[in-house]
């Protein structure tokens, strides 16, 4: 499997965030997004995730289900939780397997790699910072997708959390996944890297 | 099919909880109501010929009041992101969202019309007749309201602008649920052809809605 971007050109609000990017992952890689802020590196993350349209260029995904988009191949991880602070930890989880189609059985597993089966019951509105963005790695885990697209997915978490995701990424990257992750600290997994120049 | 299951049995879920606006659109039904006797006065004839209009007024207005919520929460706290990645069509998942809407916010208000029926005077057969067409219009009012949620994500401003863009909308379906209790009221048309038109716009709705408000929403995406 490989994932790869010819010439990519981005347009936001009549302002050129960037132009001419190529980058280039294949299965099994972490390509890591590295730049100034506002160089472009969530614009980019979701021009790939179907998000945003480019202005120019392409992005195409080898050796993935023919019948399926990228899009619906891909886990993105946002800075937003996607979480519903009326519904309990177990229930935002339980909600997008079912929406995203997951197995039944892998709720518990997920919750329990996420570090966050004490906290099942609790309503997400209790969560901190921290503790959302682990319920959101949870939902990495529940549904299986070969693409995560993770925009600067170790803010907030403490240091046994970051070490758990490295853990985590490094599973999915051995299971032939492929992972693009915005960042400004080093994720600690070795492999390319893409420089995104311009903004301050 | 268990996705939109899933979605819609999360929507109801989150509009029935402490925060919900299930119980909101209901309230403001309810008040509406009990306003209107204050405001025109004890003429108890005047009440129950004024009725009709006035239970489909409020239902209008209430079902209008949370609506505007429908796409923008989703897309404040990202989910709306994962709704559009995923393998469910958007068109699907929209109608899913009004769906779950109409059963939270819209289904209560007809529970209501009966209670609210005896404080503006009106007999039995009115009382049902208003309920019945209630039923029949009000799925139309969520699924064109709907269309209006999805360009108020778009426009990034909600509330009044969703009322400005959707109560034009909603006319016929005003004229003819209107019409249609009337004429069961009073006569002296028949019931059933002002009925029928309602329901063919509720039908028409069901259709065009999810397509316009998915076209909405990936259009605004950014």
């Amino acid at each position: 499997m490989r994932l790869s971007g010819q010439n990519l050109r981005c347009v936001r609000g009549g302002r050129e965030v960037f132009s001419g990017l190529d980058f280039a992952v294949s299965a099994g890689e972490l390509l890591a997004i590295t730049g100034a802020n506002g160089s472009g590196k969530t614009s980019l993350l979701r021009l790939i995730a179907g998000l945003l349209v480019a202005s120019g260029g392409s992005v195409e995904l080898e050796g993935g289900e023919t019948e399926l988009s990228l899009a619906e191949q891909a886990h993105y991880l946002g800075h937003r939780d996607a979480l519903k602070p009326a519904l309990s930890v177990a229930e935002n989880l339980s909600f997008w397997r079912d929406f995203l189609g997951g197995e039944m059985s892998d709720r518990g597993r997920s919750l329990a790699a996420a570090g966050l089966d004490h906290a099942a019951h609790l309503p997400a509105a209790y969560l901190s910072a921290g503790q959302r963005r682990r319920l959101s790695i949870a939902r990495l885990l529940v549904v299986r997708r070969p693409v995560w697209l993770l925009d600067e997915p170790t803010s907030a978490l403490d240091v046994a959390g970051q070490d758990l995701f490295v853990r985590l990424m490094r599973d999915h990257l051995i299971g032939g996944g492929i992972i693009i992750a915005a960042t400004h600290a080093p994720l600690g997994i070795n492999g390319p890297e893409l420089r995104m120049r311009g903004a301050a | 099919m268990t996705a939109l299951a899933a979605l819609i049995r999360r929507d109801i879920k989150i509009a029935l909880r402490v925060g919900g606006g299930a119980l909101i659109g209901v309230l403001f039904f309810l008040t509406v109501t009990v306003l209107m006797p204050f405001a025109i006065g004890p003429d108890l004839a005047l009440l129950s010929r004024l009725g009709p209009a006035i239970l489909w007024l409020g239902a209008l207005l209430a079902s209008l009041l949370t609506l505007d919520r429908l796409f923008t929460a989703d897309h404040e706290d990202g989910s709306l992101d994962l709704i559009v990645m995923s393998r469910t069509p958007l068109e699907l998942a929209c109608a899913a969202k009004a769906l779950a809407h109409w059963l939270a916010a819209g289904l209560p208000l007809i529970v209501a019309t009966p209670v609210l029926g005896l404080l503006l005077n009106l007999d039995g057969t009115a009382t049902l007749a208003v309920a019945l067409t209630l039923l029949a219009g009000t799925p139309a009012l969520t699924f064109t309201g709907m269309i209006g949620a999805a360009l108020a994500v778009t426009l990034h401003r909600g509330g009044l602008l969703l009322a400005v863009l959707v109560l034009p909308l909603s006319i016929p379906v005003l004229i003819f649920g209107v019409a249609a209790s009337q004429a069961a009221i009073t006569g002296p048309l028949s019931f059933g052809t002002p009925f029928s038109i309602l329901c063919a716009l509720s039908l028409v709705s069901f259709v065009v809605g999810p397509f316009a408000a998915a076209a909405s929403l990936r259009h605004g995406l950014d």
